[in-house]
């Protein structure tokens, strides 16, 4: 079998496999699974920066907060029809990291992680400025009819895994395929050696450009998604919290790894579920087995796997 | 045949904090030619074809290529227009295998197929004789075999002008006379500018001979008139014997 054929039956046997998981898990699972779905595609999106680009973002919650109130807003004040609102969810994370892109990048390395941060504390704290519109922390249900998308209830528990599970195979095919491509090969040159990848006559700046836009746009998707699926739009979802954790599971996953993200979310998902069954002091558990992870697996669980012999993983 | 010239710098000058790098630097390259510049450390040679591909902007002076003026075009385009540079130190993709290495560079521009791509990156790996290496990670490569890596993803471009800094550096005896066959068996396909230490080398390649000293250019000519020549003795090859 070539690498190819390899890669693609990964990630079909992983798509089909949770949709198998959604006639064999207890009703409590197959909830916990939809939503890790949609928070994959999310780290799916970072990970397109910070692992294949090499761009450490310390403000994603932006784009995932641009994505959930483009939805949500043009949903809660016009009563936008739910496509468009998921299309304007999606334009609005394109556009915001367009800015952010076009302003960030002119920092590089620590400085690029400030201006990031600091870009995404500005969105936070314009949503709680705009309070009596946003509704700030405090947040807002999204109405019935916002949560039915082509005559389908998303807010039915089957029907949310399976559209949870659509996008999370469209968004995994398509960084497969993506970094694949001459484009993903390139952005892998600039994580590698940009000074190289430039004396070879790419046009790095570019480059980084179409990475954050990429990234932003599929986080906002995934903040949009977010919000129909969960019905649910607030201020938390922009707090830096929310940029922290794509990190933590781009890296537990396998930063630069297609199927990382997802697994960095379902392990540190699950990590917290069941060991605040135990205790209260479930925090410190994650953080020790965090620590455990960066100590003897420094490049995440698939990269780990990557290392020790599966050498095609893309 | 007429001399068509490829590459033209006119008083071009790079001062770092008032220090002069480079200062007023006329040179002419001529299509099919290869050059080597020369000169003791710190004369300015990496600075100078630097500025030729864009690593840094000049402070002032021109360089033309190909007639056009590219002085203000930022390094990847100036590349594009078919210039291959390899680093004074190694600088290839060290996480990445040999093949893929040199894929990139054969990739970029867009007009080749995959297929095509590869064939290209094996052929210029068979070439500078590492081809059964392509499937290692670059950076388990012995430093020699870094440098050569180096030169194929040069090669792999096809480039009109190639510039190759301190290629020889670190290889053994063996490896610098293949290097030597390499550069005189591209003689006439492409344009080279070399910069080397390697006296021996550059007597066996180069056609023409530029000497840096002080940032500025202190002789050109032939090998044979650079050894002629009592100024260039005295700075650089010593008095005695060249």
């Amino acid at each position: 079998m070539t690498d190819r054929a390899k890669s693609y039956t990964l990630h079909v046997g992983i798509v089909v496999l949770l949709a198998v998981l959604f006639f064999v898990l207890p009703a409590y699972h197959v909830g916990n699974l939809a939503r890790i779905m949609v928070l994959a595609v999310y780290a799916i999106g970072y990970n397109l920066l910070f692992g294949y680009t090499g761009l450490l973002s310390l403000g994603h919650a932006l784009f995932f907060a641009a994505g959930m109130y483009g939805f949500g807003m043009s949903i809660h004040l016009w009563g936008t029809p739910t496509a468009l609102a998921l299309v304007l969810g999606g334009l609005s994370g394109l556009v915001v990291a367009g800015i952010v892109g076009f302003l960030a990048l002119r920092t590089r390395d620590v400085a690029f992680m400030i201006v990031t941060l600091m870009f995404a504390q500005a969105g936070y704290l314009t949503i709680l400025y705009f309070g009596p519109t946003t509704r700030g922390d405090e947040g807002f249900v999204v109405s019935d009819a916002g949560r039915t998308l082509f005559g389908l209830d998303l807010s039915d528990e089957a029907t949310r895994y399976w559209a949870a599970l659509v996008l999370l195979a469209t968004a995994l095919l398509g960084t497969a395929a993506l970094v694949k491509s001459r484009l993903g090969r390139a952005l892998i040159a600039v994580r590698e050696n940009e000074e190289r990848a430039q004396m070879l006559g790419y046009d790095t700046t570019r480059l980084k450009y179409i990475a954050v836009v990429l990234s932003g746009t599929l986080s906002a998707v995934a903040g949009a998604a977010y919000a129909i699926l969960f019905g649910y739009v607030g201020g938390t979802f922009a707090t830096v919290q929310y940029s922290i954790f794509p990190l933590l599971w781009v890296l537990l996953g396998g930063a630069g790894t297609t199927i990382g993200p997802l697994i960095g979310v379902i392990f540190m998902f699950y990590l917290i579920d069941i060991s605040s069954g135990f205790t209260d002091a479930y925090m410190f558990i994650a953080g020790v087995a965090l620590l455990i992870l960066c100590l003897f697996a420094p490049q995440g669980i698939a990269g780990e796997i990557r290392r020790r012999g599966l050498k095609w993983l893309p | 045949m007429a001399a068509v010239t490829l590459l033209e710098t006119r008083a071009l000058t790079k001062t770092f904090g008032g220090v002069a790098a480079n200062s007023n630097i006329d040179l002419t390259l001529h299509e099919g030619q290869t050059m080597a510049l020369i000169g003791p450390n710190g004369a300015g040679k990496s600075t100078f074809v630097g500025l030729l591909c864009g690593r840094f902007p000049a402070t002032s002076g021109q360089v033309f290529f190909k007639g056009q003026d590219i002085s203000k075009m930022p390094a990847h385009k100036r590349i594009a227009l078919g210039i291959a540079y390899t680093f004074q130190i190694t600088s290839v993709f060290a996480n990445l295998p040999v093949r893929e290495n040199v894929a990139l560079a054969a990739r970029r521009g867009g007009k080749l197929g995959e297929a095509a791509v590869q064939d290209k990156a094996m052929a210029a790996l068979a070439r500078v004789g590492i081809a059964d290496r392509a499937d290692q990670i670059a950076g388990d490569l012995s430093y020699g075999h870094q440098r050569v890596l180096e030169i194929a993803m040069g090669l792999v471009q096809t480039p009109k002008l190639f510039i190759l800094d301190e290629p020889t550096q670190g290889l053994s005896e063996s490896e610098v006379n293949d290097f030597v066959s390499l550069i005189n068996s591209l003689t006439g396909q492409t344009t080279i500018l070399l910069i080397e230490h390697n006296m021996d080398v550059v007597m066996r390649t180069a056609e023409t001979i530029t000497v840096l000293n002080f940032g500025e250019v202190l002789a050109s000519g032939t090998p044979t008139e650079i050894r002629a020549n009592e100024a260039v003795q005295a700075a650089y090859l010593g008095t005695s014997d060249a």
